[in-house]
């Protein structure tokens, strides 16, 4: 015991009150801070390489690489050694006709799914919270919550099979009132109703659980005083649940705006087919076909560079607003 | 003062009390309200899955004339035996389970190794480190950078390149870093030094011990990421051996390939064929919905405690 206590000369706390008060100016220079740090804690250090390797490699050579959206990109020579172009790329994509279609797409999908999947979970969450603690609200809570663990793929196929003219329940449903077959997925008009309301679908118990844990951070006093005051349960849910849940509201909104060029690909891809790709291709599905399928690189990048700096862009302000409305910033 | 201030909060809770007897008219119509919006919520998400369930327990010729809603019509597990029989589903499955798990391994690893450090006052350039880290969610190279470097690493088409390039989420680096912080207090990790325990030794075994609940829920996180995704197979992958179960269900409910290919002549087996895929792709729904069905009560439990502590700031 003593033995280890030589050999550590002293433990951590201590020791930095000890230089903090043992060197001469006001705070020690940032180098010799590392340093110390870095000799008592190289362990630490030798954690950290791994996991620094991997975003160097897997998040930050990529960023180095979409320099090949200003190149004509030749796997001989590599991203660095092709030629440079300059924006030739980009000015390509912009006068390709399908340029404003994918931007319109892209643009209305998301903000349909933003302005849809925002109040949805809000009025569950209060419902759920009016309605005593019970095997019924458990039992919602529970199911609610379930479709946002299925897949991707799963959630698409159950959209195409519910609404398969032939086999799905919905055409029979909507046959009984006398309305014809429809092909939902095959008429493009439809694409965006179904994609964002299968996405409503999957996600509105899981959104509920943030709000749910904001409206039992209410202070019961309040809706105390509110019933003593007389107020009904609808009048306490909007002057006090609503209040009290504001904030986390407009940071989730803030963040939905802040992300709509970001829209993902997987669903939009999957929802896809020939004969809807008027409406369902987006910026994403597009980055796809033109790199992968197409084998054009550069172009490929060109476009999701483009589509990423709009994104930064838009968090950057979106995050600008936040900090004048809420007080502070969606990070830092 | 202290006096009164119970005395009020005891009048405010015993008025409280009878209010909540005697609810008014209206306030008892607008709860009948709630509870029928939440019944319809309830139906709304029930109704598909009941009738997914329904339909791949029905026969074949029932479900392909649609007769099927929400309980199966004439029972039938034909469809089960069929997908358990089918080499590429199987091998699909057995895909995912070891990319779910391994991924899993290597993802938690990884996430501790960076996150713990990160979490540490005394850790030079963590703020610098960490801003870095978040700047990775703000702004990507993009698909093709990123298949570029994966190419240039040999990965294309292998393994690894189901568990590597996905292996650490930010916010499964910011939920382990706001755990750490402040469920492992300083005075412990003094303690321990002075007791001469390494910072290795003090992970191991203190912090990873009363860390328990959060490795669980970042575990769960990326085994269900895991389990689900298909972006990164569909990229990355071209041999069919290699497949995980998602994209092999991509291929069967949504390109409509059927995997098993007896090629008949005959016109009434033809049908029966048909007429099978449909029930098919119903039960293969089930099937690969399964094990993550089968953790979600304990999912659902630790979920929402991981998202809250994501979710406060460190």
């Amino acid at each position: 015991m003593s033995a280890t206590f030589e050999v550590k000369p002293a433990p951590a706390a201590p020791a930095r009150t000890e230089a903090v008060k043992r060197t001469p100016p006001p705070r020690p220079s940032r180098r010799t801070a590392a340093g110390r740090s870095l000799r008592r804690h190289w362990q630490l250090y030798l954690l950290i390489v791994v996991p620094l390797a991997y975003f160097v490699i897997f998040k930050y050579i990529p960023i180095a690489n979409a320099v090949i959206a200003f190149k004509n990109y030749s796997p001989v020579k590599g991203p660095w050694g092709s030629d440079w172009v300059g924006f030739k790329n980009f000015e390509l994509f912009f006068q390709n006709p399908v340029f404003w279609t994918l931007v319109k797409n892209t643009f209305f999908l998301a903000a349909y799914t933003v302005l849809a999947s925002f109040p949805i979970p809000i009025i569950l969450a209060i419902a759920l919270n009016e309605i005593r603690n019970g095997r019924f609200k458990k039992t919602v809570q529970l199911v609610t919550y379930a479709p946002y663990f299925i897949s991707t793929v799963v959630v698409v196929s159950m959209t195409i099979l519910v609404l398969s003219p032939r086999l799905g329940f919905v055409n029979d449903a909507i046959g009984l009132f006398g309305v014809p077959q429809i092909d939902f997925l095959g008429r493009p008009d439809y694409f965006r109703h179904i994609y964002v309301w299968s996405d409503v679908w999957q996600t509105t118990g899981y959104s509920a659980v943030i709000y749910l844990a904001a409206l039992s951070g209410i202070d019961p006093a309040l809706h105390e005083s509110a019933r003593i005051d007389g107020a009904s349960r609808l009048q306490r849910i909007w002057n006090v649940d609503l209040p009290g849940i504001m904030p986390t509201a407009v940071i989730i909104l803030v963040l939905g705006v802040g992300n709509i060029m970001s829209i993902g690909f997987e669903k939009a891809f999957l929802l896809q087919n020939p004969l809807n790709t008027a409406q369902s291709e987006i910026i994403a599905t597009y980055v796809y076909k033109t790199g992968l399928l197409n084998a054009d690189f550069s172009m490929a990048t060109a476009i999701g560079l483009f589509n990423s700096v709009i994104n930064l862009f838009l968090l950057l302000g979106v995050n600008f607003v936040a900090k004048r409305i809420t007080g502070n910033g969606l990070w830092s | 003062m202290s006096v009164t201030l119970q005395g009020f909060r005891r009048t405010a809770a015993g008025r409280s009390e009878r209010t909540a007897i005697e609810e008014t008219k209206t306030d008892r119509i607008f709860l009948i309200g709630v509870k029928i919006m939440l019944w319809i919520a309830l139906i709304i998400v029930a109704v598909p899955l009941i009738y997914i369930v329904a339909n791949s327990f029905s026969s074949a010729s029932a479900v392909s004339a649609g007769r099927v809603l929400l309980w199966p019509v004439e029972p039938s597990i034909r469809a089960y035996k069929e997908a358990f029989s089918d080499p590429l589903i199987m091998k699909g499955y057995l895909n995912s389970f070891i990319y779910a798990i391994g991924g899993t391994l290597i993802s938690v690893t990884l996430t501790i190794a960076i996150a713990y450090p990160l979490s540490r006052r005394t850790f030079f350039g963590r703020n610098v480190i960490m801003s870095l880290l978040v700047f990775t969610m703000l702004f990507s190279g993009g698909l093709i950078p990123t298949y570029l470097v994966v190419q240039d690493l040999g990965m294309l088409n292998t393994r690894w390149a189901m568990v590597i390039p996905s292996a650490i989420g930010v916010w499964q680096v910011i939920i382990a870093r706001t755990f750490f912080r402040s469920t492992i207090p300083d005075e412990l990790y003094e303690a321990a030094t002075i007791d001469g325990a390494s910072d290795l030794r003090f992970l191991w075994s203190i912090v990873l011990p009363l860390s328990k609940p959060v490795i669980a829920v970042i575990a769960l996180m990326y085994a269900i990421f895991q389990w689900n995704s298909y972006f990164d197979a569909l990229v990355y992958l071209k041999d069919p051996s290699l497949y995980p179960l998602q994209i092999v269900l991509r291929n069967v409910l949504i390109l409509n390939t059927l995997t098993g290919s007896t090629t008949t002549t005959n016109l009434a087996q033809q049908l029966e064929q048909q007429q099978l895929a449909n029930v098919l792709k119903y039960a293969l729904i089930v099937i690969s919905s399964l094990p993550v069905l089968v953790i979600y009560p304990f999912v659902a439990r630790h979920f929402t405690k991981g998202v809250m502590v994501g979710a406060v700031k460190g």
